[in-house]
């Protein structure tokens, strides 16, 4: 009786730590090992295939801060983002808006949006590799028409942030579309109906009690866009091509932090600096990830 | 439980059963072949090499073994994903190549590789070209990671319709005195713009792929000496091919396409380019982007300065491989006469042993895509000139430097006269 008191009584204890341990050990494992891993890594002069080359203290990182190389792959991340997740935002807003609205197959437009996001990146590389092509593009072609010269979109940061931009903001609206649609769902139809009542116009509704009642579902979408923006990767990397395409252009026009952390470490075969470029883009997402719920709080809540 | 929890708890215990389903079959194939039975030889390579007949023969002469070749189209691709895996010392295949740039970066880590010197390096090394026996030996002398398959002999592809088009001589023989040196290259390429009349066709594809071509004939060292020492700047093997890449950006000869993109691709599809430097593996990956359609139309001749090398690859079997015995003399026989011979029938790729040169097969093939040109004995003689070129370790990143800002001044970027400083700026940052 009493042992099996006691074993009752541990479970209870313990059960619960069980219950919850799968969670912690793989993240332990898969998260937080590479973590401290790539800070010990990063302190060190480190070559990908010759090894550990010795303990250089903070070096990299001083070396970082007057890399103007990685200033420049920042600019260009920062820029990128903030050309592809505002425009990107918004009309997942307002597309949500509208698939909450009374529309024929409902359904089969609401799966639509999600389409872009089911299709591999590598497929939408290519297809916007050629459609932004310089001399066979379809979107040249277009401007050609309009009697504008061909545009190398690879070639000028301008119109290479742009093409990335329209390639995320496919694949992604659609998918916070969705995420934003679900949440309004839950908006209590009572509020607008009392809106309407008080004679308040569509804009003001939208305004009022919609953007309010999505601030939570806002502030996930846009940090989950913050961290994916800030990691960009895939789309520069295809809208590129050939051997050298991971240095984003000519003069790194378009290359973002994360393909020159993979130079780096895979070209340069700089293992140590490559974690030390990953250890300040880790802290850079944490300091947008801030500034992002600083600036969302601001929108008024309906509690 | 509501829906959304049971979901959730059947994907979380999916989940776990994957990562132990994942554990176990890491010690799961362990076990297996141990026996010398069933062996599954997993080659790991990038672009074609022409083996499937070969596979096949070897899978005859050695009952149980299965050979899988996975071939990365990407060379930067391949490297980044083979650095990894040689870096881990894992998964990495049983078979890798390595490609010529990057055999000074592999040999630091040799001892991730089967010292093929523990395998009667000693009887075979003999055959090769030096070169390419050496070029895989570490510098004491003491490990040998990979062997030698082709090499890039360089010659110059020229579409014959075009030339006549521009009204230059068609014949390959003529082509061929058109230009003894780079300079009379140039100069012929200015007689082809004023006869072409038409600014959508250009003489050459890109000026990175002649300036390596220029830069490989100088011989001896590139970037760097044989102390992995950057020489850019004194070296003038580096500068006289940059200058001659200049001149042709100048005079406007080039496409202005990257090699190995999706515009150098359809370049050879639309003919937006009249010639190209074409070392031996080029011309199955001519035939293959510009298509039947072109069969008769291209031909090649002699490169101007007389030889020279892109390329070329080795194949070595890295230590994480479970099968060495099996992969060892797989790479034996693919690295043979007779495998080398296979290669050459079926991609092109020369032979890198010199006994074959003077056979009778090597010596009168002719490549009926290519107007019939004697491919055996012109890919030979740019072979038989080959100088064998120290690539450093950071060969690889200071080449891709040296190539953008190249690039830059091509699309007008740059002005030439910043072109160089820029070079050599960008070069001593990616030796770091």
């Amino acid at each position: 009786m009493r042992i099996r008191d006691r074993f009752a009584k541990t479970e209870a204890r313990v059960a619960p730590y069980a219950f919850v341990s799968p969670f912690f050990i793989i993240f332990a494992i898969f998260g937080l090992f590479p973590l401290i891993y790539t800070a010990w890594v990063s302190l060190h002069d480190w070559s990908l295939l010759a090894g550990d080359q010795g303990y250089v203290g903070f070096a990299n990182y001083r070396e970082l801060f007057h890399d103007s190389d990685f200033w420049r792959a920042l600019t260009n991340t920062v820029g990128i983002f903030l050309l592809a997740t505002i425009p990107q935002l918004i009309l997942a807003t307002v597309l949500a808006q509208v698939l909450n609205a009374k529309l024929r197959a409902r359904t089969f437009w609401r799966m639509g949006v999600l389409l872009p996001n089911v299709t591999s990146v590598a497929a939408v590389g290519i297809i916007f590799g050629l459609i932004f092509s310089r001399d066979y593009g379809i979107v040249n072609w277009g401007l050609g028409h309009l009697g504008v010269n061909p545009i190398d979109w690879q070639g000028h940061r301008w119109s290479s942030w742009l093409a990335i931009s329209v390639m995320v903001d496919w694949r992604w609206t659609g998918y916070n579309a969705l995420i934003l649609l679900a949440s309004l769902q839950s908006v209590p139809k009572e509020l607008y109906e009392a809106a309407r009542i008080d004679g308040a116009s569509a804009w003001r509704q939208f305004w009022s009690i919609t953007v309010p009642m999505l601030r939570p579902t806002i502030i996930f979408v846009s940090i989950v866009a913050t961290i994916g923006g800030i990691q960009l990767f895939t789309e520069p990397l295809l809208f590129g091509s050939g051997v050298n395409a991971i240095s984003g252009g000519n003069s790194g026009q378009y290359q973002t932090v994360a393909m020159y952390l993979v130079q780096q470490a895979f070209t340069g075969q700089r293992f140590g600096y490559a974690s030390t470029v990953a250890w300040v883009l880790f802290l850079i997402i944490a300091v947008f990830a801030v500034i992002n719920v600083a600036l969302l709080r601001r929108i008024k809540s309906v509690e | 439980m509501n829906r959304t929890q049971r979901i959730a708890a059947a994907a979380a215990s999916a989940l776990v059963v994957g990562v132990l389903a994942a554990g176990c079959g890491g010690s799961g194939s362990d076990s297996e072949g141990s026996g010398g039975k069933d062996v599954t030889l997993r080659v790991n390579l990038f672009g074609q090499f022409g083996y499937k007949d070969l596979y096949k023969k070897f899978e005859a002469d050695h009952p149980g073994v299965k050979i899988v070749e996975t071939a990365e189209g990407d060379l930067g691709k391949y490297n980044t994903k083979l650095s990894q895996q040689i870096a881990a010392n894992a998964a990495a295949g049983d078979v890798v190549a390595i490609e010529e740039g990057q055999t000074v970066n592999f040999l630091q880590a040799a001892d991730k590789f089967v010292n093929l010197q523990d395998h009667g390096y000693d009887k075979l090394k003999d055959a090769y070209l030096p070169y390419v026996a050496n070029a895989t030996t570490s510098a004491d002398g003491k490990t040998t990671i990979g062997l030698g398959t082709d090499v890039g002999g360089l010659a110059m592809c020229y579409r014959r319709d075009l030339f006549k088009k521009a009204g230059l001589p068609t014949d390959r023989e003529e082509v061929a005195k058109l230009w003894p040196t780079w300079d009379d290259f140039i100069a012929t390429g200015e007689k082809f713009n004023t006869g072409i009349k038409n600014d959508k066709i250009h003489f050459i594809d890109a000026a990175t792929n002649v300036y390596n071509s220029i830069l490989m004939q100088g011989g001896d060292e590139t970037y760097f000496d044989r102390d992995n020492k950057l020489v850019v700047d004194s070296n003038p093997a580096v500068k006289n091919a940059w200058n001659l890449a200049n001149k042709m950006i100048e005079a406007n000869l080039t496409a202005k396409v990257q090699a190995f993109t999706k515009e150098w691709n359809a370049g050879f599809k639309n003919g937006s380019f009249a010639t190209i430097a074409c070392p031996a593996w080029m011309t199955g990956y001519i035939k293959g982007q510009a298509g039947d359609s072109f069969t008769g139309k291209w031909d090649i001749a002699t490169v101007p300065g007389g030889g020279g090398n892109w390329g070329g690859s080795w194949l070595a079997v890295p230590k994480s491989s479970k099968h060495q015995k099996e992969a060892l003399e797989l790479i034996k026989f693919l690295a043979s006469e007779e495998g080398q011979m296979g290669a050459f029938k079926s991609e092109g790729r020369l032979p890198s042993l010199p006994a074959l040169y003077d056979t009778p097969e090597l010596k009168d093939a002719k490549n009926p895509y290519f107007n019939n040109a004697p491919i055996g004995q012109l890919f030979v003689a740019g072979a038989k000139n080959l100088k064998p070129v120290y690539l450093g370790a950071k060969n690889v990143p200071v080449r891709d430097a040296f190539e953008n800002v190249l690039r830059s001044v091509e699309s007008g970027d740059r002005s030439e006269s910043k072109g160089w400083p820029a070079a050599v700026k960008a070069a001593e940052k990616a030796a770091k």
